[in-house]
């Protein structure tokens, strides 16, 4: 018999349909080890890179001894990263969506297609949209991002399909890939930029490499015009040299000193209006400002900025110490958010968990990230930091970052890696 | 006397991060040639047909190979399996190394290594068997192959008086103090630190873009982190991250990664 059939010949945790069964649950709580159930529970809300990880890691290495229940309403994950490459041509669909099968085999999560709509912060326990609830020991929630209204004057979701933002990947990915193809001669691709903080610093500069390498062989007359309300932005060096070098001409970015931080759009109409001047546009990118996925909101643990504070060393809501809060929710200091970034917060909040609930050893927490992009064919770059825990936040520790003027074999081997980062994250997420 | 030294740096088609680390080292491959060249213990290698020049070059461009692989007597496998009798040897055979999936299905299909066989792997590894675990991605020059198989085809066949094996990179190489080798990992902490590494490398072994990490020799495992941490082994992600690794904690992570296939 194998490990996993061991696993799953456990009983299973049953769902607890009331808040009423709850709070019983709860009430004997004073010591999690000897709940009546037997073993403590952790429930993750969210599937992607933060959530994931989190949920095989405790249930792997618990081997058992922690119930792991992994809340995400997406029966496929599309990875946010390399869906840029998607567009560009580089990845097929396919090559990007994973399932939560594994999980639930080899390491016996339980896996809950549904959406978590609230959570009783006395009671301990999440509501799902489908009617349930799931009572914790210890709640993570790894909910990514959602969009802060009003942020773009002109759009809101409705408008959606007519201006994509194609910012967490799924059917809008494909259809801003359908519209640049669709796009006539000559005509223009315009993104609106987000402004600090967001996800994926890199994100939408190398989704404008991949739509310019797009566009040189299918449409090269056409035109690319970012507008950017910040000053500045991740890899700029990299990746203007790279637009010169590969997409001559093409590439036009309008920064805050000509209004890129005045912008609005009318759909309807397919215009962007910057600092009061009207342009017609075919393709319209919006990646509106962003805000810690809902769920944290509805938790009551996110700040005046929508994001959720955490205590650095376990990555523990600094407002509820059974709550923890991975990846681009977080409001944590110096790490980028990245796929990276949420999977090597995981890793310390699965140890954490652990510890807290089944005695295990409790070792000092360490992060890193990487973040790679891809410029052109064979051009890769890439920039990474590593972190500490402080009291105040997660701080960067030492970085490094490519340089303009390398080699294409040194750029060449750098896209390369990247495929093998891919490889070796999703695998670390989801086998 | 001495061995060209810009052999092991030229041969190479591309830049893996593996192959870029061992550029770096073609100078010391070169001068540790030249070493054992003045100790005469070339004199027993060169096969039919090659010239003691060709001898020479072969031996210094295995300089890129030494890292993983052994060859001469009492050569063992480290990260990759010995050398010794390597002509003629059925691809995947050797019961107590362990190979990739790959590897041994190559052997099963009827793959044995001899001249052109060889020639064609060195070439390029990954497509002549993909999915194999050698981190190389192949010797461009024909002519640098065809020495280094010269070499190498010394030590198959009758060789009742071979010459030492070359270790692969040793302790020495980078200054490392005995001691730093001699510690105990604690294999419950390297499974936590390697958290950091498995964004990136498989614990599966799987090697695509990025090397196979697991079932390295303890010492071959140090030493690599060893080199990066003191920047003898150039690559900004390893540099960075083994950076803050203490000399406790790269031990605790070959421990882990030792084994790691085995429990995974």
């Amino acid at each position: 018999m194998s490990k996993s059939n061991r696993k799953n010949g456990l009983n299973r945790r049953h769902f607890l349909a009331s808040a009423a069964a709850a709070t019983t649950a709860v009430s004997a709580l004073s010591a999690p080890t000897v709940l009546a159930e037997g073993r403590p529970r952790v429930v993750v809300v969210g599937g992607g890179a933060g959530g994931a990880t989190a949920a095989r890691y405790i249930a792997k290495d618990s081997e058992g001894a922690v119930d792991v229940t992994l809340v995400e309403p997406s029966r496929a994950y599309y990875t946010c990263f390399f869906s840029n490459l998607y567009i560009g041509g580089f990845r097929e669909w396919v090559s990007i969506g994973h399932s939560y099968g594994a999980l639930a085999a080899n390491h016996g999560v339980n896996v809950v297609h549904d959406w978590a709509v609230s959570v009783d912060r006395d009671a301990r326990s999440v509501g799902l949209a489908g009617g349930g609830s799931l009572a914790y020991d210890r709640l993570i929630l790894s909910p990514g991002i959602d969009f802060r209204a009003g942020s773009v004057p002109g759009w809101d979701l409705s408008q959606q399909n007519r201006m994509p933002h194609a910012y967490k990947a799924g059917s809008q990915t494909q259809l801003l890939r359908a519209q640049i193809e669709a796009m006539p001669e000559g005509g223009t691709y315009c993104m609106v930029a987000p402004p600090n903080p967001f996800r994926c610093p890199p994100g939408p500069y190398e989704r404008i490499s991949m739509v310019a390498h797009v566009l040189k062989q299918s449409n090269p007359t056409a035109k690319i015009i970012i507008v950017d309300p910040k000053e500045k932005f991740s890899k700029q060096g990299l990746f203007e040299d790279g637009w010169q070098r590969h997409y001559p001409g093409m590439v036009e970015r309008i920064g805050p000193d000509f209004g890129g931080d005045k912008v609005e759009v009318r759909p309807e109409a397919m215009e962007v209006v910057v600092d009061g001047e009207a342009m017609k546009v075919d393709v319209c990118n919006v990646i509106p400002a962003q805000q810690a996925g809902g769920i944290a909101a509805a938790a009551g643990i996110t700040n005046e900025a929508g994001w959720a504070p955490i205590v650095p060393a376990t990555m523990q809501s600094r407002a509820d110490e059974n709550i923890h809060v991975l990846g681009d929710a977080a409001h944590q200091g110096d790490m980028p958010k990245s796929g990276f970034s949420a999977n090597s917060q995981a890793k310390v909040c699965a140890m954490a968990v652990r510890g807290a609930l089944t005695g295990s050893s409790v070792f000092p927490p360490r992060f890193s990230n990487t973040c790679w992009s891809l410029i052109g064919t064979d051009d890769g770059v890439k920039v990474g930091a590593s972190y500490e825990a402080t009291d105040e936040k997660i701080a960067k520790t030492d970085g490094f970052i490519s340089q303009t003027g390398e080699g294409a074999e040194l750029r060449k081997a750098t896209y390369e890696e990247s495929l093998g980062w891919y490889a070796g994250i999703t695998a670390d997420m989801f086998s | 006397m001495t061995a060209p030294s810009t052999a092991s740096a030229n041969g190479l088609r591309s830049t893996s991060p593996a192959a870029r680390g061992r550029s770096r080292t073609a100078g010391l491959a070169a001068c540790l040639a030249s070493g054992l060249l003045a100790l005469g213990l070339l004199l027993v290698l060169p096969a039919a047909g090659a010239g003691s020049d060709d001898a020479g070059r072969g031996k210094a461009l295995f300089g890129q190979c030494k890292r993983c692989h052994q060859v001469g007597g009492g050569a063992a496998h480290r990260i990759g399996p010995h050398l010794n009798d390597v002509f003629g040897r059925t691809a995947g055979s050797l019961a107590d190394y362990r190979y990739s999936q790959a590897m041994r299905e190559a052997g099963a299909g009827g793959l044995i290594w001899a001249g052109a066989t060889l020639d064609a792997f060195l070439s390029d590894p990954h497509t002549f068997v993909p999915h194999t675990r050698m981190s190389f991605d192949g010797m461009e020059g024909a002519d640098d192959r065809a020495a280094l198989l010269a070499w190498l085809r010394g030590f198959s066949g009758d060789h009742s008086d071979p010459s030492p094996a070359e270790p692969t990179a040793t302790p020495e190489e980078y200054g490392l103090d005995p001691h730093i080798l001699a510690i105990q990992g604690d294999r419950e902490y390297g499974a936590y630190l390697a958290g950091e590494c498995t964004t990136c490398h498989r614990t599966d072994g799987a090697d695509e873009g990025i090397p196979s990490i697991t079932g390295w020799p303890l010492d071959d495992f140090v030493i690599a982190l060893q080199a990066y941490k003191h920047g003898k082994r150039v690559h900004p992600v390893m540099q960075m991250v083994t950076g803050r690794l203490s000399d406790e904690e790269i031990a605790a992570l070959a421990a882990h990664f030792h084994r790691a296939e085995d429990d995974p």
